[in-house]
């Protein structure tokens, strides 16, 4: 893979005087899962949100090559268009429509896809037949990824109703039935028990041999992120002090001296159990 | 919600309590019923009358007393109800259940007892269905809370008024104008308060409403000011008008169909038409759920960073729900116009938004059939309790009041989905597994 599929250059986040983001690059690539790792508070949210739109960035260039429309300059995107070119995000605090169903939330993802085919409804209330088969379609891409997340038997459950783990699946269940190019996931294994994270870590590997996309993973959990990420990147203090494969990250010194120097215990013995 | 075991509650407490409502009560009643002003002939003059005091502070003490030693009873008593959920077998009849009631809607003009005075009663409660049914939209499906819906069924009702009066446009037509008016307003209006969500949406959406009503006053070059505009068109089946001579140039119903002429039909005319409407109106909106513009009015209602983040434009969803909303308010002014002949700005008071506000939240947020019994009962039930000549909007009162209690959520809080993956036929699952 030659060129990236995205290219972040420089990226800086300033909210008044203090500095979020300081100048960070990062890459991510498609059949890659690209891991960014750092301490707590240490800016990964941060470059998620101005990634996907919701900052705007006080500097620097997020360059997503997009197969079909070309090279995209993100950072110049309303919020919603950049979900549009494909880069689709989860949430650290989960974000579901929780009084709709499990299927209504696949449904609304499809929202793009399903749109043009009602035809300013026009279609789908006359309940033409072009709006009929672009609906089943929907329905069983829903299904497809029901299916795979083993969520096919609390479909038709309202989403606020189901158990943490489930709504963490059903969250990605949601971003990858938009088709997505460029699934960021923040802390995708936060509150999961050991059995659901392997299963999370065998879903994402699954979806990287398949689907031909790039992953962008924020996560805390080493054990996870050494196990199945092909290129990490490290922040501290919103600059970036590290980056290459699991086993350069696991020996560098920078990366040790920014976990260990956090106060925060659970940090020291996550990045210790990692480097076993 | 309901107080747990009333016997724990020890009675030293139940009197302290009692008390202090007393002692509330005393000091309210020195101003409100110990004060009196007298008209005497050296002019008007302030009478003090304290016995009424201890008296009203006595009432609210056992008042009080009574209502927290029963509150508890009754709370178990009507727990049941509050749980209480259709049956399954009701379920199945809920595909009939549309159909049915527009059947019963269109024969209550020819029952027996159907006089004037019921068809105009279900008149009114069809336009507060149709509001509402536009209302349900925004705040219940949007879920955009919106104070001021009156502006749009005013600007409905006067784009009717006007177009007949000055244009000397049909009704039909200034049917069309008045909804089109009503959403373009719509559009104009959600513009400035995309921004705006919660308390200060509604306080803006309070603003608008009023700022149309006070603009409706003072314009009186264009609206007639509070004089109101008058001479309003009917509507006409076909051409044909509903009045005892013909138009020039025109002809009667009764002329042409043979039948007798009588002052009814004009009004069973006008609320077979509303009745249609908004049966339509409210088939679209069950339709419009099931769509994706539906799907993200839900969508938005319940998280709009979410929506966002799966590239839903929250501008576009807000416009659209707003406009769809004011369309249905401003046809409902135009048959308001139509049906009374005559608009004046009081009419449109933000007490017609709380009460259309009401029929939403009363009926549970986004249900179409909670509107429909919300609006029954709201329309309905002050008329049947005017016996009670001033203490029926006490009694009104106190009935919704009841109803939150029991039913916090609505009449009809259960939200339906809008596909069930067991209804859904899986294509071939051979290939897709």
């Amino acid at each position: 893979m030659t060129e990236p599929l995205l290219d972040v250059q420089g990226l800086t986040m300033r909210f008044g005087g203090l500095l979020a983001v300081d100048g960070v690059d990062l890459t991510a690539e498609r059949n890659r899962i690209t891991a960014l790792i750092g301490p707590n508070g240490a800016g990964k949210t941060t470059i998620f949100n101005c990634l996907t739109g919701f900052y705007k960035p006080t500097a620097g260039r997020l360059l997503l090559r997009h197969p079909a429309r070309g090279p995209i300059e993100l950072q110049k995107l309303k919020g919603y268009g950049v979900a549009r070119t494909g880069v689709v995000r989860t949430f650290q605090n989960i974000r579901l429509f929780p009084s709709m169903t499990v299927l209504e939330n696949l449904l609304v993802a499809q929202h793009q896809a399903l749109m043009p085919r009602s035809v300013f409804s026009f279609a789908g209330l006359l309940n033409l037949k072009g709006w009929r088969a672009a609906e089943e379609a929907a329905v069983e891409t829903a299904r497809d990824w029901l299916r795979r997340l083993d969520l096919l038997a609390v479909a038709d459950e309202e989403a606020g109703n189901l158990s943490y783990g489930m709504q963490r699946r059903v969250e990605i269940a949601r971003a990858m039935s938009t088709n997505p190019l460029l699934l960021c996931l923040d802390e995708p294994a936060a509150g999961l028990n050991p059995r659901e994270t392997r299963a999370l870590a065998e879903l994402l590997v699954g979806i990287r041999a398949e689907h031909g996309i790039g992953i962008l993973l924020i996560e805390h959990d080493m054990g996870l992120v050494m196990d199945i990420s092909d290129h990490i990147v490290v922040v501290d203090h919103g600059a970036r002090i590290a980056a290459g494969t699991p086993a350069e990250i696991r020996n560098d010194e920078r990366v040790i001296k920014a976990y260990l120097g956090e106060p925060d215990a659970d940090d020291v013995a996550t990045a210790g159990g990692g480097a076993h | 919600m309901a107080a747990p075991a009333s016997t724990s509650i020890p009675v030293a407490h139940r009197l302290r309590d009692a008390g202090i409502a007393g002692l509330v009560a005393m000091a309210l009643a020195v101003p409100f019923l110990g004060l009196r002003t007298v008209n005497l002939d050296q002019g008007l003059v302030v009478q003090a009358n304290l016995a009424y005091v201890p008296l009203a502070g006595a009432v609210v003490f056992l008042g009080r007393l009574v209502l927290g030693l029963l509150a508890a009873p009754l709370a178990k008593a009507v727990a049941p109800l509050a749980a209480w959920r259709p049956p399954a077998a009701a379920q199945r009849l809920r595909a009939w259940g549309g159909p049915l009631l527009v059947l019963a809607a269109v024969a209550l003009p020819f029952l027996p007892f159907a006089n004037r005075y019921v068809i105009d009663l279900g008149t009114t409660a069809l336009i507060y269905i149709l509001l509402a049914t536009g209302l349900n939209i925004t705040v219940g499906l949007a879920g955009l809370l919106d104070l001021g819906f009156a502006a749009f069924y005013a600007i409905g009702a006067y784009t009717c008024a006007l177009t007949t009066t000055q244009l000397h446009w049909g009704f039909w037509p200034a049917l069309v104008a008045g909804g089109l008016a009503s959403s373009l307003f719509a559009v104009l209006l959600s513009l400035p308060i995309l921004r705006l969500r919660g308390d200060y949406l509604a306080i803006v959406t309070l603003g608008f409403g009023e700022i149309t009503r006070i603009v409706i006053l003072n314009w009186q070059g264009l609206t007639g000011g509070p004089n109101g505009v008058s001479g309003i068109a009917r509507p006409t089946l076909f051409g044909l008008t509903f009045d005892r001579r013909a138009p020039a140039g025109g002809h009667t119903f009764s002329e042409v169909t043979g039948i007798a002429y009588a002052p009814e039909h004009r009004l069973i005319f006008l609320y077979l038409v509303i009745l249609a409407l908004t049966a339509l109106a409210a088939y679209t909106v069950a339709r419009l759920r099931r769509l994706p513009i539906g799907r993200a009015w839900e969508a938005l209602r319940e998280d709009e960073i979410a929506c966002r983040s799966l590239g839903i434009n929250p501008t576009m969803v807000k416009v659209s729900a707003y406009a769809s909303g004011a369309l249905m308010g401003g046809l409902a002014g135009c048959f308001f116009a139509a049906r009374q002949g005559f608009v004046s700005p009081e009419s449109f008071g933000f007490m017609e938004s709380a009460t259309i506000l009401a029929i939403v939240v009363l009926g549970g947020m986004g249900s179409q059939a909670g509107v429909i019994i919300a609006a029954l009962f709201i329309v309905v039930l002050p008329e049947l309790a005017r016996g009670f000549a001033d203490y029926r909007m006490l009694a009104f009162g106190l009935a919704m009041i009841l109803i939150m209690i029991w039913k916090p959520g609505g009449l009809l809080s259960g939200r339906l989905p809008t596909i069930r993956l067991s209804n859904a036929k899986p294509k071939s699952v051979a290939e897709a597994a």
